[in-house]
């Protein structure tokens, strides 16, 4: 039970929990997980999503509006741990929700609830102190995002401080789709293999199937979340697991192609 | 309350980072904008310690700013109320209106002096997105204003001007449409042209550098206002009274008399309608310590730690966190936090305007109510110094109505 991606390219997938539903996030999930995704992103939905686009906003909005709580997610988390054991589960949260919730309470819960690592999108390494002493005391990867705009010393505090998987952003921007990947993405991955031999994955704007591949040539997992947090918002919740299951599956990923 | 703020191991650790004040401060933003404020920090401390951007800043300061701003006494006020003597800071006679001109024309020069060319801010009553959108037409910088769609609606003739001086202005309809939003989409701005792109940040809040730049731009009004009292009274005030939004006017006014113990530091937060969450933005009575926009502050937050919806009369002043530098001086005493509701300052730009024949700003007029307030019990000696931050020449349309004009 520990983060792994056992073919190239992984698949990481963002889910905005509560979105429609706590009910519909699970079922998406557990489909996500058997249509390919090696790890779960679950997202805290957070009133001030600065780092995100205009896609997960309205996500977080809707699970907001249904009254979705740090402590709702952690129970998710806790189905989604007990029907697929050997997924990867993330929680990725911004800070304010945990710091209210209590660092410490919030590191016990986390790791009782069976989760794998945190990503907590405006936590920096240098102000992770106490942070990664609370991670390290559970055994929770912190997974850190690096940036295109890092410079080498940052890199270098980011992926020794990371566990798990390093999180490389494909391009200076907010979360949304785009369309085509950047020349960033690839020299970003190339700068953080010098001080780490943790997995790269590489996100924002990932949307379909020719960059899934692009991705595979030089990182080791893609993370899509706006293409499919779209996805849902465009399903009902009865059919968007299958919708979400169809997608990935048509990104043909390698241990895809292996369950069918 | 969290761990981070109880350890007191943390607190050790943090207050001996750069960018602290107290437990407050730090930086809490995406690791895409680390860089820019890195090199943001940098670029300021060399400009800081350079004497011919010290020199540009001061002329412009006083040739197209109009700095000194007198330090007023309000005779018939004073005689009205019968207490303590009220002097008036005249930062509304400022060109553009407000305080925030001071901060605008700084950050400029060194946005300039930083090889970019486009620049973006946030603005809530608009006074600091006429003071950008003013110095980029000065400097020829491009500029784009983020601005809540309620408070374009409610500050209107602050968009007009805007966009006459060549600015674009960018609507923001998510959350509560107000500052807070307006910032959230000026910093997604940012994230993605970080390379290009300079944050003219309009208070003292956000991630390290923000709050300490902010202040050092605005702290020439409690340097000239130490030597105006001294000059006209010769003393020090009592206490020197200001309104708190972000907090950029009161710790301009507040800082150079942090070191002076007698002088009371009173800071005003709009009481807005109620005591309710969401009918106030009194971060202090009503909020507790979190993160918000890259900084550890006092957050108007609920028991998720999901920010607040806030209420104020005055654009400025509605938003549900604080500079991180008035926590710490909460914290420590230093500074006092009080506030005033809407009806009281509306009653106070009444009071001004027909006692002494200068209309505030809605958000001044905060710091005018707790001086009206206070004053008639003070005894004659006693001195006020009022911080008036802006001139209410952008909200007659919210007189007009609230005053059935
Ligand atoms: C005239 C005036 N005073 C005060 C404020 C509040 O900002 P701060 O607390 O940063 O001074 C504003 C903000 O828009 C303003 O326009």
């Amino acid at each position: 039970m520990a983060i792994h991606f056992d073919h190239k390219p992984g698949l990481v997938v963002y889910l905005t929990a509560g979105d429609p539903s706590l009910e519909a996030t699970r079922a998406i999930a557990l489909e996500a997980i058997d249509a390919g995704a090696d790890v779960i992103e679950l997202g805290v939905p957070f009133s001030d999503p600065l780092a995100d686009g205009p896609v997960i906003q309205r996500a977080s909005e809707r699970a907001l509006a249904r009254g979705t709580r740090l402590k709702d997610v952690l129970g998710l988390a806790r189905e989604i741990r007990a029907a697929r054991p050997s997924a990867g589960l993330v929680i990725f949260s911004y800070f304010n929700p945990i710091l209210h919730y209590g660092l410490a309470r919030f590191a016990d819960d986390a790791a009782a609830a069976g989760a794998d690592g945190v990503l907590v999108t405006d936590i920096i390494v240098e102000e992770a102190g106490e942070y990664l002493a609370e991670m390290e005391r559970v055994g929770l990867a912190p997974i850190f995002l690096a940036a295109p705009t890092s410079p080498d010393d940052r890199l270098e505090a980011i992926a020794t401080h990371s566990r798990g998987f390093v999180y490389a952003i494909s391009r200076t921007s907010i979360t949304g789709k785009q369309q085509s990947l950047t020349t960033d993405a690839a020299a970003l991955v190339a700068r953080i293999r010098r001080w780490t031999t943790l997995p790269v994955a590489v996100g924002f704007g990932i949307s379909n199937a020719e960059h899934v591949a692009q991705v595979a040539e030089f990182a080791d997992a893609a993370v899509i979340g706006s293409a499919i947090v779209e996805l849902i918002e465009r399903s009902t919740p009865e059919a968007s697991p299958g919708a979400v299951a169809r997608f990935i599956k048509g990104l043909h990923l390698p241990q895809a192609e292996l369950a069918r | 309350m969290s761990s981070v703020i109880n350890s007191a191991e943390h607190s050790a650790v943090a207050e001996s980072r750069p960018g602290r004040f107290g437990i407050y401060g730090g930086r809490y933003v995406p690791e895409t904008l680390m860089a820019a404020l890195v090199e943001l920090e940098h670029e300021y401390e060399a400009a800081k310690n350079d004497p011919a951007f010290q020199a540009e800043l001061a002329g412009l300061l006083k040739d197209f700013a109009g700095r000194p701003t007198p330090l007023y006494f309000a005779k018939r006020l004073t005689e009205q109320l019968g207490g303590a003597k009220i002097y008036l800071k005249r930062e509304d006679l400022l060109h553009t209106g407000a305080h925030k001109i001071n901060n605008a024309l700084g950050q400029a020069l060194l946005a300039r002096r930083m090889g970019k060319k486009r620049i973006i801010a946030e603005t809530g009553a608009g006074q600091h997105g006429v003071a950008t959108a003013t110095v980029c037409a000065l400097l020829g910088l491009e500029c784009v204003i983020y601005m809540g769609d309620v408070d374009m609606e409610r500050q209107e003739l602050n968009v007009l001007r805007m966009r006459l001086l060549g600015a674009e202005v960018r609507g923001v309809s998510s959350g509560s449409k107000t500052l807070k939003d307006a910032i959230s989409e000026a910093m997604r701005d940012w994230v993605t042209n970080v390379r290009t792109t300079y944050y003219l940040l309009g208070s003292a809040l956000g991630a390290h550098p923000y709050p300490t730049m902010v202040r050092d731009f605005h702290r020439v009004i409690s340097i000239e206002m130490k030597q105006q009292i001294l000059e006209k009274e010769g003393r020090l005030p009592t206490a020197v009274i200001a309104c708190v939004g972000g907090g950029s006017n009161a710790i301009g006014a507040f800082y150079e008399f942090i070191p002076e113990r007698a002088v009371r530091l009173i800071g005003v937060e709009a009481g807005g309608r109620g005591k309710a969450l969401g009918e106030h933005a009194a971060r202090f009575s009503g909020g507790s310590p979190g993160v918000l926009q890259g900084t550890f502050s006092y957050v108007l937050q609920d028991e998720d730690g999901q920010i607040a919806a806030t209420h104020s009369v005055s654009a400025g002043l509605d938003y549900a966190s604080i500079g991180p530098e008035h926590a710490a001086l909460h914290d420590s005493g230093r500074a006092e936090y009080v506030s005033q509701d809407d009806a009281a300052t509306l009653d106070a730009v009444v009071r001004l305007a027909r006692t002494e024949g200068i209309l505030p700003a809605l958000e001044s007029a905060h710091a005018v109510a707790e001086a009206l307030r206070i004053a008639p019990a003070m005894p004659a000696h006693d001195i006020l110094v009022v911080n008036l931050s802006g001139r209410g020449d952008k909200d007659m349309g919210i007189l007009a109505r609230e005053l059935k004009l």
